[in-house]
């Protein structure tokens, strides 16, 4: 019998992604499992999946026959605290990468989000700012190729120009290279102290913090149709550090003319400013909405990129700091292409780009989830050489690939 | 196409004086920083425009001729050892800052702009460009996009690949490709995050696009000594617990201090076994907090004497013995070999001991300065090339040091690049097929490999076939001085 009659059972009603229905699920419990199922699905349509919380991203696979499922590969395989990273594997739910003891893996995604899939989707969000996204977070990785030949790059130690980069590579792929079956993080210590200080003040006043030298983990905005903006920004370091920063940072924002600073005490909310140990209900949070765009643009363009989103009616959170914003609104049954028009283009016009993050069922196929791409000739070598028969998420990824 | 056409070619599409096909001429620039591999190019081409490198390299992708691209020429691992039968592609005059754009904290610079340059060009403004290795003030951006450069305070702010957001390359086969951009997270492929490290294998990159980091409200620096390594190794390790970051930490041994003493008087404390550099940097607030937490480890770890600098020339006084240790090395001996393994952090104490047994089973004497707190060593093995054998012990040594950071979970470089080098110690480090694998982006840009042939990997393989045996590697030509 082949890995793949031995690990593959028939597809339930879930096993769908983008309305295509798969026609098998397999959960191989190892690197090397997972090895021989890839290598005895040949000729097999295959989409990996982790928790599943961004598996609607991108266009429907082309073809669909088998979803491998990472759920069994799970586990912190090494937590070596005095060196600063952990292995773990790819299925880990990234929860408890959040709670290492003493230490964290600084990279914000949903608590049912995978490791694997956090790096496949480069997945990042607000303290991207401070400590950035997956690709700089990750040290090592394991594969297991299309061929089902299991890789490394990489290693365990974060300084380390051996080889290409390939991890930089497999991050933000969508499985279109292989499947991830073990990541090497570094991480960071886990701060003595933290602050939020939250303001009503127009993304624009974002800067001022920026061009202070208070060393922000995260500067959010927030903005949606008929509210006040408001800003949002995490501090962290020693109990003292943190509380002399968050006052400099609310005087920043207090006087704003949205109302005299509340700075200093926690959770004492002035008229418009409030320093707290818990951010905003909106903080990290997708936008609500059935259409969700992820916009990228220079950092100076963040207020023209917001202005233009909230004008075709959408909410608007992320980063004014690193130039990453989500905008979500409903279509109520009236088609979104105009809107996502508007904002791609604002993001185009701000250096950046325009993602569709998701979309209805059936207003999806019509939207060009990616937009346009620089150097798709060279992508489409690199995913010939990884991946020829084009097996591994076909048509999900930038330009059909 | 023989050279002479080739020569002919490139003298019609560029401009005479910048084809370079006199041997005299030629000999300039036959090493890079790693100046015991010496090889002449055929013709060397000095670019002074994307278009110039355009046209050399499809000249050169039309009569398959190999290329090898060079900036300032300081790498250390022969990444830029011009190709006996190839053209040397020198961007180093490529050395404009075309955007300076403090509000979008980014810059564009061309490849042959000095690193220290863009710092200097930012700071008016009150940013800095981060990456720092201890060549900055004359290393080029291009060569720190090949070698994918750290430096000392990388440990803090990550090292080229986290600073760099766009670049404009051109391919092996001449065609010029935007990767990533000003903006985060440009959809696709992360071919950019490929390309940083490469070392000249995938393309010359002609455009830079740099993050610039705001400059710290304060920077505290202090000199810490200590009788010995362990005690100095105690002391990072006992700050690192605390959930300290320091910008850098940086250690030397006995032997590296006295070298830095005898060539630039830094003034260490005498009797040192070892010394710590730590330097903090942020906002004033955080930066006392922690400063006291350091120098409190320090003093637990027994440091018999702790400095702190009172203003930038002392600071400036305490990184002046770390930064010339290298170079200092030369006046206690006259050769020496770097090299630039990594060790997870927490193996250190038992790495150096190891280091220590080696070197004195060898009757050879190592200088051990690093990157204390990610672990990058550059121990210094010095020998006499007029003594005979005394240059195999020390390579001997140098390979077992790799091994040693090998078995212990490192790398064989942490920041010098593999080049041509390092080549044959890479199977220690990754299985046949992680090389191959590294050899697939390398045939998506690259078929005919043509860009900086002989460096990295260490058999050269074909692509679309398996690869070559080892004893069908390309000869390289060596001159001069003994090759290890």
């Amino acid at each position: 019998m082949s890995a793949l009659d031995d690990l593959a059972i028939k597809a339930g009603d879930d096993d769908v992604v983008g309305s295509v229905p798969a026609r098998l699920v397999a959960a191989p419990a190892s690197a090397e499992e997972a090895a021989a199922l890839i290598a005895a699905s040949s000729g097999l349509n295959v989409v990996i999946r982790g928790g599943g919380t961004k598996i609607q991203q991108g266009p429907p696979p082309r073809d669909l026959d088998l979803i491998i499922d990472t759920r069994r590969l799970t586990g912190v395989v090494e937590h070596a605290a005095g060196d600063l990273i952990t292995v773990v594997r790819a299925g880990t739910p990234m929860a408890e990468l959040h709670a290492l003891p003493g230490q964290q893996l600084a990279l914000d995604a949903p608590p049912a989000a995978t490791a694997g899939g956090t790096v496949a989707a480069n997945a990042s969000g607000p303290r991207r700012l401070r400590y950035g996204t997956a690709r700089d977070l990750l040290i090592g990785i394991t594969v297991v190729r299309p061929d089902g030949k299991i890789t490394h790059a990489g290693g365990k130690v974060v300084k380390n120009v051996a080889g290409y980069d390939l991890g930089k590579l497999y991050t933000g792929s969508f499985g279109t290279l292989g499947l991830i079956t073990e990541c090497v993080f570094r991480l960071h210590p886990a701060p003595a102290a933290i602050a939020f200080v939250r303001a009503n003040a127009p993304s624009i006043h974002a800067a001022r913090v920026l061009a202070a030298q208070v060393a922000p983990s995260a500067v959010e905005v927030h903005a949606a149709p008929g509210t006040d903006p408001e800003i949002a920004v995490l501090l962290e370091g020693t109990a003292t550090g943190v509380r002399e920063r968050a006052a400099v940072v609310a005087r920043l924002l207090g006087s704003s003319g949205a109302g005299s600073s509340g700075a200093g005490s926690s959770g004492a909310g002035g008229s418009g400013v409030d320093v707290s140990d818990e951010p905003p209900p909106w903080w990290g949070v997708t936008p609500p909405g059935d259409v969700t765009v992820k916009l990228t643009g220079l950092l100076s363009q963040v207020p023209a990129m917001v202005a233009t989103a909230v004008g075709a009616g959408a909410t608007v959170t992320g980063s004014a700091g690193a130039g990453v914003l989500y905008a979500g609104f409903s279509t109520d049954g009236i088609e979104p292409h105009g809107r996502v028009e508007l904002m791609r283009a604002a993001a185009i016009r701000a250096g950046g780009h325009a993602v569709i993050q998701s979309a209805p069922e059936g207003v999806r196929d019509t939207l060009d989830m990616w937009g346009p791409v620089p150097g798709l000739a060279l992508m489409r070598r690199v995913k010939d050489q990884f991946d020829p028969e084009h097996r591994f998420a076909p048509g999900r990824f930038v330009g059909g690939i | 196409m023989g050279i002479d056409a080739l020569a002919a070619r490139l003298r019609a599409a560029i401009s005479a004086d910048q084809v370079l096909t006199d041997r005299q001429q030629l000999r300039t620039y036959e090493c890079d920083g790693l100046a015991h591999y010496k090889v002449i190019p055929a013709i060397v081409v000095l670019a002074r425009s994307e278009n110039d490198v355009v046209a050399a390299v499809k000249a050169c992708a039309d009569t398959r001729t190999p290329f090898v691209a060079r900036g300032s020429g300081t790498g250390l691992s022969g990444g830029a050892l011009p190709h006996a039968d190839g053209v040397l592609i020198v961007t180093s005059q490529l050395r404009g800052i075309v955007a300076m754009r403090p509000e979008d904290e980014r810059a564009v610079v061309q490849p042959g702009v000095i690193n220290l340059q863009v710092t200097k060009a930012a700071t008016p403004h009150g940013y800095y460009y981060a990456p720092d290795p201890s060549s900055q003030q004359i290393c080029s951006i291009g060569g720190n996009v090949a070698e994918n450069s750290g430096g000392a305070h990388c440990l803090k702010y990550g090292f080229t690949t986290n600073h760099v957001t766009g670049l404009r390359v051109v391919t092996p086969d001449g065609a010029v490709v935007p990767l990533g951009g000003a903006a985060p997270d440009t959809p696709g492929y992360d071919l950019l995050g490929a390309f940083v490290g490469s070392e000249g294998t995938l393309g010359i990159a002609t455009e830079v696009t740099v993050k610039l980091t705001r400059l710290p409200e304060t920077v505290r620096t202090l000199l810490a000594a200590f009788a010995s390594t362990d005690q100095a190794g105690a002391a990072t390790s006992a700050i690192i617990a605390a959930g300290v970051v320091p910008a850098a930490i940086e250690m030397m041994d006995a032997l590296s201090i006295e070298a830095a003493e005898s060539a630039v008087h830094c003034g260490y404390p005498a009797g040192a076994g070892a010394v710590l550099v730590v330097e903090l940097d942020g906002p004033a607030a955080e930066v006392e907090a922690q400063f006291a937490e350091v120098t409190r480890h320090c003093e637990e770890a027994a440091a018999f004497e702790i400095r702190v600098a009172a203003d930038d020339t002392e600071r400036q006084l305490i990184w002046r013995g770390r930064k010339s240790a290298f170079a200092a090395v030369g006046r206690i001996s006259p050769d020496y070999i770097v090299q630039d393994g990594v060790i997870p952090r927490t193996a250190l104490p038992e790495v150096l001991r190891r280091i220590n047994e080696v070197a004195a089973e060898h009757g050879v004497r190592v200088a051990n300065v690093f990157h204390a707190g990610d672990g990058n060593l550059h121990p210094l093995v010095l020998f006499d090339d007029g003594v005979p054998g005394e240059a195999e012990r020390a390579e001997a040594v140098s390979g077992a040091i790799l091994d040693l950071c090998i078995e212990h979970g490192g790398s064989i470089t942490g920041e010098h690049g593999v080049g041509v080098d390092k080549a044959r110690y890479m199977p220690r480090m990754f299985s046949d097929v992680d090389l191959e694998t590294m050899h697939l982006v390398r045939c998506a840009f690259d078929p005919d490999n043509l860009a900086n042939p002989g460096k990295v990997f260490p058999t050269p393989r074909l692509c679309g076939e398996r690869p070559a045996r080892r004893s069908d590697q390309a000869q390289i030509t060596f001159e001069g001085a003994e090759v290890f």
